[in-house]
């Protein structure tokens, strides 16, 4: 093979990247230009003037429902579902290190959590909840949902982790005479802790953007994502557009906190 | 010693209670309900087989896996190609690491935003007097505008190929990235090219990524309600969202049973792919 045709398939390729890049990113930043259209602008370009007159129409207009409330409901959420899916999954992940009798059950257990479609394991959950005689509520019903999101993409997170971690490293600890609760503080939880991260991430923005799950269970009070799903069908003002961008604009917040946290460990390692 | 194997269990403990609970027993409850009665009021726990009777009696139930398939097979096949081309080019042909991953961070951060939000998007690209017909009719490429861009067929696949191709590329990614050089290199000794490589070698060596991808894909696809209903502008239905009217009638062991014979259906496409690869062993691998 020459090198000028390993040259066209390298110039493809880039072409074909580049292509799906701009497929990924281009409608997104179509909507943040467009959340600033002007007072007066419609749904789609051109834009009448420029403003932020969407943004604050998002939290003073009554006609949205309750943003705020939605807003910080999703927020608490996510910060429940990640602490419990980080502890979870860290002490399972270090459990499947071994095959145990029973493993494969609890990782079809996951793999079902996963693929089963969102709503009806929603509807699965309010109905037992309503059988058993509990009020639906987002705090709890609603917290078993996101659970049942992130729980499993925690655990195939940890594998990944836990693919590079060397057991070497608490054989030599408990040799040096620590405790399994020593081992685990000091040896296995600070080498592991960038992965850590990376299942916090997960754990918050899968739940902070939950939807067809909640649908069914987080009773009177709704979250933010259920909220946004509403407005698709009854807002036809770039106020849809305003809420996209301030939600995105927290999700790249999220990420931008957990790479840094994850860049600065590394280097201090390095 | 004792301790020793008890040690995985109660490590699995919290883990594996709370699936049971919040998974298990929900799943459990959908199976009990759809053997139940209603009135459309009140649940009545008398066992009877009617919800399942109707499902499988009524023809709509067929032309709507049939719509879902279709959505599914669709979906599939374009975020496959598009999935595995993009991991291809950033595997072999980025050589510096750093921005290999770099390029793979930048195809990965919309899997951690909002999906309702990445679908609106397309909306005022799509529209009647939306980017692209505006665009097409300005240069001259089309008198009138494109109607069937939005609220079709087409604007459902294309959000889910949108939404859905991140699935594809993270494990395909992950699983080519574990393709040693060596190997690669022994088969171009041996004098095959650089296409044999791609069909010979690594496709095979990518089978796990494409399989976990296709089960989420595939997962995705089959239990959305909410794509199909927007996009097609409730043109187009699939199993879930027709399910959603029985339960928004209360109409909840009807629901039950078509929930459990799609729960069922997603288990056992999911099943015949593990079957093909070990996932689990690979992922420990």
């Amino acid at each position: 093979m020459t090198s000028s045709t390993r040259g066209l398939t390298f110039y493809f390729l880039v072409s074909f990247f580049v292509l799906f890049v701009a497929f990924l990113y281009g409608p997104m930043l179509i909507i943040f230009v467009l959340s600033f259209q002007g007072q007066h602008g419609g749904l789609t370009f051109p834009m009448r003037g420029v403003s932020t007159h969407w943004f604050s129409d998002l939290f003073t207009s009554s006609r949205y429902g309750d943003l705020g409330g939605a807003l910080s409901r999703s927020l608490i959420l996510g910060v429940a579902s990640m602490a419990i899916t980080v502890v979870a999954c860290l002490f399972a992940g270090l459990a499947f290190r071994k095959r145990f009798v029973g493993s494969g059950i609890i990782f079809y257990l996951a793999i079902t959590s996963l693929v089963v479609p969102g709503i009806l394991l929603g509807l699965g959950l309010g109905q037992l909840f309503q059988i058993v005689g509990i009020r639906l509520n987002w705090f709890t019903s609603g917290l078993a949902a996101h659970l049942s999101w992130t729980l499993p993409f925690g655990l195939l997170i940890m594998f990944a982790v836990l693919n590079r971690f060397d057991g070497a490293w608490e054989e030599a600890a408990r040799d040096a005479g620590a405790s399994h609760w020593q081992t685990l503080k000091l040896v296995t939880i600070p080498i592991l802790f960038p992965g850590l991260i990376a299942v916090s991430l997960f754990g918050f923005t899968l739940s902070y953007d939950e939807m067809p799950r909640s649908l069914l269970t987080v009773g009177a009070d709704n979250t933010l994502p259920i909220e946004i799903a509403n407005m698709t069908s009854n807002v036809t003002t770039p106020a849809l557009y305003a809420i996209g961008t301030v939600t995105s604009f927290i999700s790249f917040a999220v990420i931008g906190l957990a790479f840094l946290a994850i860049m600065v460990i590394q280097k201090r390692r390095a | 010693m004792s301790n020793r194997n008890t040690k995985p269990y109660l490590e699995a403990l919290p883990y594996t209670s709370i699936l049971l609970l919040i998974v298990g027993i929900p799943i459990a409850t959908l199976l009990t309900i759809s053997f139940w009665e209603t009135d459309g009021l009140q649940l009545y726990p008398n066992f009877t087989l009617e919800n399942y009777e109707e499902i499988f009696t009524s023809k709509l139930t067929l032309s709507l896996y049939l719509q879902t398939i279709k959505y599914t097979v669709l979906t599939l096949a374009f975020s496959l190609v598009i999935g595995f081309t993009c991991s291809y080019f950033l595997v072999f042909f980025v050589k510096s690491l750093k921005m290999q991953i770099a390029l793979f961070l930048l195809c990965t951060i919309p899997f951690w935003t909002s999906t309702t939000i990445r679908m609106i998007s397309w909306v005022p690209f799509l529209g009647k007097e939306g980017i692209f017909n505006t665009a097409a009719q300005g240069v001259g490429l089309i008198d009138q505008p494109l109607e069937f861009l939005l609220f079709s067929d087409f604007a459902v696949v294309l959000t889910y190929v949108h939404l859905f191709t991140l699935f594809m590329i993270v494990p395909i990614f992950n699983s080519m990235s574990k393709i040693s050089p060596s190997v690669i290199e022994a088969a171009k000794d041996a004098g095959a090219s650089d296409f044999d490589v791609l069909v010979n070698v690594i496709i095979p060596l990518t089978k796990t990524g494409i399989a976990l991808g296709s089960i989420f894909v595939v997962a995705l696809v089959m239990g959305d309600f909410f794509v199909v209903r927007v996009m097609s502008g409730g043109q187009s239905a699939s199993v879930v969202s027709a399910m959603k009217n029985d339960i928004d009638q209360l109409y909840y062991p009807q629901a039950a049973a078509m929930a459990v014979l799609l729960i069922a259906v997603v288990l056992a496409f999911v099943y015949l792919i593990m079957r093909v690869v070990d996932i689990r062993a690979e992922l420990e691998r």
